[in-house]
């Protein structure tokens, strides 16, 4: 099934299917080095630049900010959702440390 | 690749767009299939329509644009009359109430929580007034802002409501100027003041004056003398713009028109920004962003060469050096509030509108009073107060003993007078935190907790949500911009401080010197911040802008010490995740939205 995947609102929402789903101004947890030093690095999405779908799960190019460093930096493929039987289900920003994929790993899988 | 948007809007935009939402109304809101939906409310932009954010499904904002904030004898209750009918939410607000009205930044009315099903129906009662929704939000040109007292002022130089309409009349529903790369915003000033705040917009027209040939195309006022004719008109720049952490000023491209020019050179402008913006990169297709690369040498050949068909004059003599409006450390007036002698002996009579919201009842003895003491006629600025024009003398002392005016007060306090808030999460998309309330609540404990400076009569704190700057943040004394941290183990709701903007002859940006401070922690900072200002200060004739013009972010960030006080913040939690953020039950799961017409929730299909 295709899952049609876009920003909005110029990157305020991502949108799957039709829906705005995915909001900046969440908070994420982030495990340490993928983002910034700090262990673990919450992270305000401040913007989402793209997204995107490998398999069933979906993806978001974003900018954020570690509310404890004040480090600003592009996110690449930050994982935030997956789709199950046509459905999204949005992963939760802040019980789960989420792993940014390297670019080495990304890398040599393209 | 061109994006969704362009695809989308290479289908289907502009006027066309209209008897698609009559379509859509006339079946109700789940006629609109869903997996066109992002299409489609990207379009209902362009006619002022704005689908609320996630949990207000099925409920829209409503834009009303009037040139240069200027609501005409009648207007201002016809809006008011449908907001009263069509404006009305699920949930209360507990400073407002339900039903009111917004006045924006842009000298535009905002509506909310409007049912796609009643747009028909307020588009005819709009219309038969003489007020429109069209081109208020979408990709093409914006309302026209400008000085909201033009054609009544003292300061006026040029008279910018005439062209302000002109540029409105020509551009607007004008198919080749439809659909441009990204929002156009165009100001236009006539008064010494600068009033129209043309630094932070794509295209501004400034006052100036310039000695042209007399067989030039001369259009404005002018004296002949021997070399040729003086003749009044503007300057142009291009590319201002505040949004996505990228302020721009407008750039001067070293141009005068006369106010016949104005018009051509305005649409040759437009018309280079929709053949050479960039339409791939949505984050990168303001003007701004062109005249970035381009610089303002480039812009001029490429206006003269392939946009306007005559001789451009090179810029003539500006009136910066007097502009006071928002300017921070200048004397003279800092915006319309108060009570002012207009040309023609009249008086117009400023009144601040804290936030820009009135409650319709409000509103209502607001349309009552322009109506009996003035000419009915309402304007709105770009402080998001309003102003009634043509008040007799005589008429002045009955106007200000009106009740309504203690609120909306001609004379109001400096905290509350200098207080401007986006719309925030209790409906935008894009904003991080709540700013409207929290605006109001930081105004009111701000006016009885802490004594301004002496000498200080002026002091704007903006706060907008994120980093769209709709409330035009970086241009204010305090500038808040919505943030988060993490406060006793949990996330808040946070604002980032900058100090010493404004604008005048030389606009300055504010500087972001302290970062992510929770929300209830920043009236305490903005009370400290200000003791701190008046101890170290020189003298009381110095201001609050060249203060912090004279001291770096490391030494102005020590004199921020944000600290809890009495003030307390009820909406510390992540109000974006709520459907409404006052509601009882507020979480997005219990939304009543969508809703058909009579309000009744659509069940999801699961």
């Amino acid at each position: 099934m295709t899952i049609a995947v876009r920003t909005l609102d110029d990157g305020a929402w991502i949108s799957v299917n039709d829906s705005r789903q995915v909001s900046v101004s969440d908070v994420w947890t982030l495990s340490r080095g993928v983002f910034c030093d700090c262990e673990p690095a919450y992270v305000l999405l401040e913007a989402f630049v793209d997204v995107s779908v490998d398999g069933s799960i979906v993806f978001a190019d974003a900018v954020g900010q570690c509310l404890e460093c004040g480090t600003r930096d592009p996110i690449d493929r930050l994982p935030v959702g997956r789709v199950v039987d046509g459905e999204f289900r949005p992963y939760d920003p802040e019980g789960v440390q989420w792993r940014v994929e390297p670019e080495s790993e990304r890398a040599s899988r393209e | 690749m061109p994006s969704d948007v362009e695809q989308w809007k290479d289908e289907l935009y502009g006027t066309d767009i209209r008897d698609e939402i009559e379509r859509f109304a006339e079946e109700g809101w789940e006629s609109i299939p869903e997996d066109e939906r992002d299409a489609w409310f990207e379009r209902f932009k362009w006619f002022g329509l704005y689908h609320q954010r996630a949990g207000q499904e099925s409920y829209f904002m409503m834009r009303i644009g009037p040139p240069g904030g200027v609501l005409e004898p009648g207007q201002f209750r016809r809006i008011v009359e449908i907001a009263d009918e069509f404006s009305r939410g699920p949930a209360e607000n507990p400073e407002f109430g339900n039903g009111w009205i917004d006045v924006t930044t842009r000298q535009a009315i905002q509506l909310h929580w409007i049912r796609l099903e009643d747009v028909p129906e307020i588009y005819e009662r709009l219309e038969d007034a003489g007020l429109s929704t069209v081109q208020a939000c979408g990709d093409s040109w914006r309302n026209i802002v400008g000085c909201p007292v033009a054609g009544k002022d003292k300061h006026e130089h040029v008279d910018a409501g005439a062209l302000a309409n002109e540029l409105h009349d020509t551009y607007k529903q004008n198919e080749a100027h439809s659909n441009l790369p990204r929002k156009w915003k165009v100001s236009v000033t006539g008064c010494d003041e600068g009033c129209g705040q043309g630094d932070i917009n794509d295209l501004a027209f400034e006052p100036a004056e310039k000695e042209i040939d007399v067989s030039g195309e001369a259009g404005g006022s002018s004296d002949e003398s021997d070399g040729g004719e003086t003749v009044t008109g503007y300057n142009v720049r291009v590319g201002g713009g505040l949004s996505r952490n990228e302020p721009r000023f407008a750039r001067n491209i070293d141009v005068f028109a006369t106010p016949e020019q104005a018009v051509e050179v305005a649409g040759g402008l437009s018309a280079l920004f929709r053949d050479h913006g960039d339409r791939e990169d949505r984050y990168n297709a303001r003007i701004k962003f062109l005249v970035d690369e381009w610089g303002p040498e480039k812009v001029r050949e490429t206006l003269q060469e392939e946009y306007v068909d005559f001789e451009l004059e090179t810029a003539g003599e500006d009136l910066r050096e007097s502009y006071s409006y928002n300017a921070g450390e200048a004397d003279g007036k800092h915006d319309h509030v108060g009570v002012h002698e207009q040309v023609d002996g009249n008086y117009y009579v400023g009144l601040n509108v804290l936030v820009g919201r009135i409650g319709i009842d409000d509103a209502y003895e607001l349309a009552d009073a322009a109506e009996e003491y003035g000419s009915g006629e309402v304007r709105l600025t770009q402080r998001q107060n309003i102003i009634f024009t043509d008040v007799a003398e005589e008429n002045l002392d009955d106007l200000r003993a009106e009740p309504v005016l203690e609120e909306y007060s001609p004379d109001p306090h400096p905290f509350q007078r200098g207080s401007i808030a986006c719309t925030g999460t209790e409906f935008c998309s894009l904003s991080i935190v709540e700013t409207k309330n929290r605006q109001v609540r930081f105004a009111r404990w701000l006016k009885a907790n802490v004594d301004l400076p002496d000498g200080v009569e002026d002091f704007h704190i903006h706060l907008s949500g994120c980093t769209a700057s709709c409330a035009q943040p970086q241009i204010a004394d305090v500038s808040l911009r919505g943030m988060k941290t993490r406060k006793n183990g949990e996330p808040v709701e946070a604002l980032d401080i900058g100090l010493g903007g404004g604008l005048g002859e030389e606009p300055q940006f504010a500087s972001w010197v302290t970062e992510r401070v929770p929300a209830d922690e920043v009236p305490g900072a903005i009370a400290n911040l200000l003791e701190n200002f008046a101890d170290a200060r020189e003298s009381e004739s110095q201001s609050f802008r060249e203060f912090v013009a004279e001291r770096d972010d490391e030494e102005l960030a020590e004199l921020v010490e944000p600290e809890e006080t009495s003030y307390e913040d009820p909406y510390m939690h992540n109000t974006k995740r709520t459907w409404y953020p006052y509601a009882e039950d507020d979480e997005l799961d219990s939304s009543p939205a969508p809703a058909r017409a009579d309000g009744t929730p659509i069940a999801s299909d699961d």
